[in-house]
């Protein structure tokens, strides 16, 4: 067993009303420069839709991900190391810009610089990349919001596989939600596997999974070996930039920029701990439907004390342990388990996980008489399909979608009728596989979600790693050199680099 | 003036190539890199760039070894001077016409699309400019080459090449009467060599060869270190 921590994030889609907050403050914190105006660390899709980049979940197109070979090896889908360096000249599998869309500002000085005009002046498209005129806007980060867009293109979508969608398209039986989306952190993350420089690093400490700037050579692998399509290659700078799960905040212990102002409060920071041994295996598992059921394996329980103390053994601080005990991802994701990864099928064990949305009843007219199920009424007969979930969160493996879903609607019922009713009925609770006391457990964090409970976040232990002495006077976080003093041990023009003592030591 | 664009200049190109190198790696590294535009724009790339780099790969290893091994080797193993040059013609034409098919078209690519054009800086396409030039000059020595077949002018600039490596103060005299094509292939050679730590090229000195034996696929680093001071 070797225990490491790793900072998770759930996402409770039953909350998520769309608002793009989360991708908005984002962008202005990490993404507006230039070279990324097109990138969105964070972004947010209305689904059933094909995404940004488009068609992003097919990866019979794009190669993203694992892949469980015939002879049961696992390796990126875009082939071996050997196939990976020999498409070094030429990627086959990477993106156009076209396919997230072209980047374009619009021409506002017009509006007040045009002279007397019969027409009332516009703000015209304009590239940003080029500069030049775009006359049609064809794309953007968000084109399919709230259903835009005909039912012909957005039912490609991967997850209908499976599902008799044509139906979906029609008016009355239409559904959506919302996907917000952003960096998973992977316990076995493709992109730091397909980079040929070894840039792509994870934490040891916190999970985060981060590009080396000064590492990358713009070899763009790690760009096709995301499935998710979250490695975003830079133009302008010719590196590779990812989401950063906000480290300079999580370290600090607050939340990343899209939890921290998330409206909706459908976000959650918390610690868990996984056995680094078990990650080959579970990312290896034969069926894909075993995928989820294999990762849960690899987390390990925090109030386990032989885990407690391999932990301790392992170096994980003590308030790390004890964080990990209080971890709202640990009870979504393993006690009540209501939360999923998306998409287990890629085998990169995502560690941004959903909770899969409640929907209105499929048919109005009928919903006086469709199966209820005692004070519930049926999940099969909610209006999202649950295959359509499942093909999203467990590789379509319906069961603990349903199981979810229920607990949920249980949820609800058990707080309904405790409120309004004045009773509680632990029989409700027993059905749905859950105790009043968890019931009620839940609806704090998941309905009441106040900020100290949606955020549990241990910070950084630096002080023990670090001689925070040299650290002083700093350059802080720059792009290209700053005042570094290079990358070699020796400096570059005559005599030794000087290592600053503590004071202690000088004396 | 002959010594000093082929005794004197080449120790100048490679002492800023080899300077400059280093000195952009250990300040600048974040500016080392490939500048890919691959995702600008697709088209042209994926012919064009594996053509180019294949026969420039050939080509550059074809220079490296056909000028910088010791005469004797090719003695002892056998192989004639005249063998050698037909060798150095036909592998070097093919290589040659591939690069520049492949280059012809990144240039154009980088030239023409304005997304590409707009974004590179003026080193990506002159030195692309460059390269191209040197690689039509090369294939006009190949005409100069077939008439002398039997090798003695190519031993000429084995001479030179392994001269200017020991030093030898008389190295630029074994050349002093070849054709002109071979004297600007030589100089613009060189000013690559001058110009290389300035440009992308520098991300050849980066071929991730080591991802083949980097052990496992995953990377993981970890702030701890050992302790300065273990155990007072």
């Amino acid at each position: 067993m070797k225990v490491r921590a790793q900072i998770g994030m759930v996402l409770n889609l039953d909350k998520c009303i769309g608002c793009h907050t989360c991708s908005v403050t984002c962008k202005n914190v990490w993404t507006s420069r230039d070279g990324v105006e097109y990138a969105w660390f964070n972004n947010v899709e209305s689904k059933p839709g094909t995404g940004y980049p488009t068609d992003w979940e097919n990866q019979a197109r794009w190669n993203g991900g694992w892949e469980r070979t015939k002879s049961g090896k696992l390796q990126p889908k875009q082939g071996s190391k050997w196939r990976i360096l020999a498409n070094i000249f030429a990627n086959p599998d990477l993106p156009e810009i076209d396919d997230y869309y072209e980047p374009f500002d619009f021409d506002y000085d017009h509006l007040k610089s045009a002279p007397e005009m019969e027409a009332f002046p516009t703000a015209r498209p304009r590239s940003k990349i080029t500069g030049e005129r775009i006359e049609k806007i064809e794309k953007g980060p968000n084109w399919e919001e709230i259903l835009g867009g005909e039912f012909s293109k957005r039912g490609e979508d991967y997850n209908f596989e499976g599902v008799q969608k044509q139906i979906y398209g029609e008016y009355e039986n239409t559904f959506m939600m919302y996907l917000p989306r952003l960096c998973e952190h992977c316990l076995n993350p493709a992109c730091a596997a397909s980079c040929p420089s070894g840039a792509i690093y994870k934490r040891e400490e916190d999970g985060i999974v981060l590009i080396d700037q000064e590492k990358c050579r713009g070899w763009r692998m790690c760009v096709s070996g995301c499935p998710y399509k979250k490695v975003y290659y830079n133009w302008s700078t010719g590196k590779s930039e990812k989401c950063t799960l906000c480290y300079p905040r999580i370290e600090s212990g607050n939340p990343t920029v899209c939890s921290e102002t998330c409206v909706g409060r459908i976000r959650y920071l918390g610690v868990m701990l996984y056995d680094a041994d078990k990650i080959a295996d579970a990312a290896n598992a034969e069926a894909t439907t075993d995928l989820y059921d294999a990762q849960l394996g690899v987390f390990l329980d925090p109030n386990d004390p032989e885990v407690i103390a391999a932990a301790a053994r392992d170096g994980v601080p003590q308030d790390w342990i004890k964080a990990a005990q209080e971890s709202p991802v640990w009870k979504m994701a393993m006690e009540w388990k209501v939360a999923f990864p998306l998409h287990p099928e890629y085998r990169t064990l995502p560690m941004v996980w959903y909770i899969p949305p409640l929907s209105p009843i499929q048919n109005a007219a009928e919903a006086g008489a469709i199966g209820t199920d005692g004070a519930m009424p049926d999940v099969q007969n909610l209006r999202i399909p649950v295959k359509y979930l499942a093909n999203m969160l467990t590789a379509g493996d319906e069961a603990p979608v349903v199981t979810a879903l229920e607990r949920m609607l249980g949820m609800r019922a058990y707080m309904r009728s405790k409120t309004i009713e004045g009773v509680t009925d632990e029989g409700l609770a027993q059905r749905v596989g859950l105790s009043g006391r968890m019931i009620e457990d839940m609806y704090k964090i998941m309905a009441l979600a106040d900020y100290e409970d949606r955020f549990v976040i241990p910070t950084t232990h630096r002080e023990q790693v670090e001689d925070a002495y040299d650290l002083r006077g700093g350059c802080g976080f720059t792009d290209t050199n700053g005042c570094s003093g290079g990358t070699s041990k020796a400096s570059l023009f005559g005599g030794a680099k000087k290592a600053l003592k503590m004071p202690s030591e000088v004396m | 003036m002959h010594n000093f664009f082929f005794g004197i200049f080449p120790y100048i190109a490679l002492g800023v190539g080899i300077m400059g190198s280093i000195a952009r790696y250990d300040r600048d590294p974040f500016t080392w890199k490939t500048s890919s535009s691959q995702m600008l724009r697709r088209k042209q790339l994926v012919m064009g760039s594996i053509l180019f780099h294949v026969g420039v790969l050939v080509i550059f290893f074809g220079h490296l070894i056909g000028l910088l091994t010791p005469i004797w080797i090719f003695d002892a193993m056998g192989i004639s001077h005249g063998a050698k040059q037909l060798l150095a013609v036909v592998a070097g034409g093919i290589a040659g016409v591939m690069a520049l098919v492949g280059g012809g078209m990144l240039f154009h690519r980088r030239w023409t699309d304005p997304r590409i054009r707009q974004t590179s800086s003026f080193w990506d396409i002159a030195i692309l400019g460059m390269l191209l030039a040197q690689l039509v000059l090369g294939i006009c020595t190949i005409f100069v080459s077939l008439g002398h077949l039997d090798g003695h002018e190519m031993v000429k600039f084995m001479s030179w090449a392994q001269g200017i490596f020991t030093f030898d103060g008389a190295a630029a005299s074994y050349i002093a009467d070849v054709s002109w094509v071979f004297k600007l292939h030589l100089f613009l050679g060189l000013t690559i060599i001058l110009v290389f730590p300035f440009t992308r090229l520098v991300h050849m000195l980066s071929v991730p060869v080591r991802y083949i034996w980097r052990p496992g696929y995953q990377v993981v680093r970890s702030r701890r270190q050992k302790p300065a001071n273990p155990a007072e």
